[in-house]
């Protein structure tokens, strides 16, 4: 594969996983302007919907973000040892 | 309502302010705001810890890339706690925490949204700005472009959010700390400067690293105790410590509230939290400090951990200082609720413990000015003095002096205008600085590393729309038209112009390219690929 090709690669999944955060985070900014009830309704005592959400927001920003490094650190760094190996430099390869 | 100022957004400190009004007199027994033997011994400690620190890393300085990159020796695992604790502001603590404890769940609006530009900054900029630039993120843009006007533009995007988070930041340390260590609050603007220029100065960016190692390990191990403590009382089970604030204050301190009034104003705050992190000169210079884009990778990784655990404890902080202390009395100190941590720290583990919280705020600070001064000084001596006044050829040992010069001009900078903005309402600089780096940075990073029609002209009118529009805009918004020059009404009325910014911005850079060719930017395109995806020999650095 070529550069391009990964940087084209790496391009898309950037993208998805982006557009994954913002509809997370955007989603739950929109249920608190536009779902207030909803939001203050109660899962069990204690735990609001609301509060529910926003704490997997957070865990949703992290299950994404190491998803993406799993993927950087198998299938990108693999494809870049290759690459680096075929145009001699090893700079930026694995360590 | 100064202390607000540690807090990111106008719309709270309105909220705030109406609050305050109905808050009672009678003000709790709290040792707050008298001079504390444990908070100065603990604030002393850190002063001599990081004056020792500063002392080693002096020595290990010596060149530009020691200075500004730390010489890219920084282990990953290093870099991710200093990412972490060059982003958690004092208002990430104290203002959280005084915001849930006293209007409940909307408080946890800033928990997430200061947690979602992490994913976007490891996705779309952390690999391809440690491969493709040097010490600032104007290196990336100018990268395929033309020097002189891409780096004149993005040193008015780093100069304009740096400073307007260094106001933000010496305005509400100032107060912050007079309230908690009964000094004046000129004294307090001047120790905070002082360490921070003794750090960036003759430490560099080695020393700031380890400020903000140990600041953030600071940070975290004291709300992680506090989080236990308040735990402890409640059965380990945080939904019996929700339960209780909705026993005691209503089951609507558990709901969205009166801070969220106009929807679109929260999505355009919410956008400007989520790319405004991307865009953070300060954040994007600790990139350059590691070995390369795969130690880059790993440290966001762990910064978003530590982050993220932080953010999730501000959930317990916040509703334990509200069951505990009770919103009325923490008003009482600070109407705008930013002494809330404190006095959970105070009513659990009494004077001793609120002398450690203390001394943490005010190490949170310093950690953070320290990478902000260090930022400014890149744009000046990397960006402006090397790059547009001597053409990239400065002479040997010229960009460092000119950078020293820079971080000890710009440290006096930011005293002075702690002080001259001592009463000022700054509490929408935050939220201004967040909405230029998400305006004026962040696109035009992401226009010239991923689309290869980008020219020069493009980018230099995509970051000059951002900065320039979001300054206008925020000008004929309410937060400065209304609140500040108490007009009855705003030409604008979004207190946070990033909705309308961040998108012009993208849209700007995008017709401008398409309008002009750069056909030395197209022709670079091929070797600028390769240098993001492969990396660059680093050794031809200075």
């Amino acid at each position: 594969m070529s550069s391009h090709a990964l940087h084209v690669r790496r391009w898309r999944i950037a993208i998805a996983l982006t557009a994954g955060v913002a509809v997370v985070y955007f989603g739950f900014i929109l249920l608190i302007a536009y779902r207030k009830e909803f939001m203050g309704s109660l899962v069990t005592n204690g735990l609001s919907v609301g509060i529910l959400f926003g704490a997997l927001v957070i865990v949703a920003s992290w299950v994404l973000t190491w998803l993406y490094v799993l993927w950087a650190n198998t299938h990108f760094d693999s494809e870049l040892a290759a690459l680096s190996g075929k145009s001699g430099s090893v700079s930026g390869g694995p360590r | 309502m100064m202390l607000q100022a540690a807090v990111a957004t106008p719309a709270v400190a309105q909220a705030a302010a109406q609050v305050a009004t109905q808050a009672p007199a009678t003000a709790p027994t709290t040792a707050i705001g008298e001079p504390n033997a444990v908070a100065m011994t603990f604030f002393f400690a850190f002063i001599a810890i990081t004056l020792g620190i500063t002392y080693w890393a002096a020595r290990k300085t010596r060149t530009t890339e020691q200075f500004f990159a730390a010489g890219r020796t920084v282990t990953a695992g290093q870099n991710g706690w200093a990412l972490a604790g060059d982003y958690m502001s004092a208002a990430s603590f104290l203002g959280i925490a005084g915001l849930v404890a006293t209007s409940g769940f909307d408080g946890l609006i800033y928990s997430t949204g200061w947690l979602v530009g992490w994913p976007v900054v490891l996705f779309l900029i952390a690999e391809p700005l440690r491969n493709l630039g040097k010490y600032t993120f104007a290196d990336v843009v100018a990268a395929r472009l033309k020097q002189t006007p891409v780096r004149l533009a993005a040193a008015i995007g780093t100069l304009s959010t740096v400073t307007l988070y260094l106001i933000a930041q010496m305005v509400g340390a100032g107060t912050l700390i007079k309230l908690m260590f009964g000094l004046t609050y000129e004294t307090a603007v001047v120790i905070v400067g002082a360490a921070m220029i003794m750090y960036v100065l003759f430490g560099g960016m080695i020393a700031t690293t380890w400020v903000q190692i140990v600041k953030a390990g600071l940070l975290l191990s004291g709300a992680a105790l506090l989080a236990i403590l308040v735990l402890a009382r409640f059965g380990m089970n945080p939904l019996a410590l929700f339960a209780a604030a909705a026993d005691q204050y209503g089951a609507t301190v558990l709901a969205p509230g009166k801070l969220v009034s106009n929807p679109l104003d929260t999505i355009s705050l919410g956008m400007a939290l989520m790319f405004g992190t991307a865009g953070l000169p300060h954040i994007l210079m600790r990139f350059y400090t590691v070995p390369d884009a795969r130690a880059a990778r790993k440290s966001v990784f762990y910064a978003t951990g530590l982050i993220g655990s932080f953010y999730l404890m501000t959930f317990i902080l916040g509703f334990g200082a509200m069951v505990l202390v009770g919103p009325q009395a923490i008003r009482a100190v600070d109407a705008g609720g930013n002494m809330a941590a404190p006095l959970l720290a105070e009513f659990l583990g009494g004077t001793p413990f609120l002398g450690f919280i203390a001394a943490v705020a005010f190490a949170t600070i310093l950690a953070v000015v320290a990478g902000l001064t260090l930022s400014g000084a890149a744009a000046l001596s990397h960006d402006l003095w090397t790059s547009v006044i001597r053409g990239g050829h400065a002479r040997e040992g010229e960009e460092l002096k000119v950078a020293r010069y820079a971080s000890l001009g710009l440290g006096i900078v930011a005293i002075l205008l702690g002080i001259v903005f001592k009463g000022q309402n700054v509490a929408f600089m935050v939220g201004l600085a967040f909405a230029i780096a998400a305006s004026a940075n962040f696109p035009a990073l992401v226009l010239s590393i991923f689309w290869r029609r980008c020219t020069t002209a493009g980018a230099v009118a995509s970051m000059l729309t951002g900065t320039i529009g979001t300054l206008l805009l925020i000008y004929l918004s309410p937060v400065i038209q209304m609140d500040i020059l108490k007009e009855p009404s705003a030409w604008f009325t979004l207190r946070n112009p990033g909705i309308v910014t961040i998108p012009g911005s993208f849209l700007v850079g995008a017709i401008v390219s398409m309008m002009t060719r750069d056909e030395k930017a197209l022709a670079a395109w091929d070797g600028a690929v390769h240098d993001m995806i492969v990396g660059k020999d680093e050794t031809a650095s200075s």
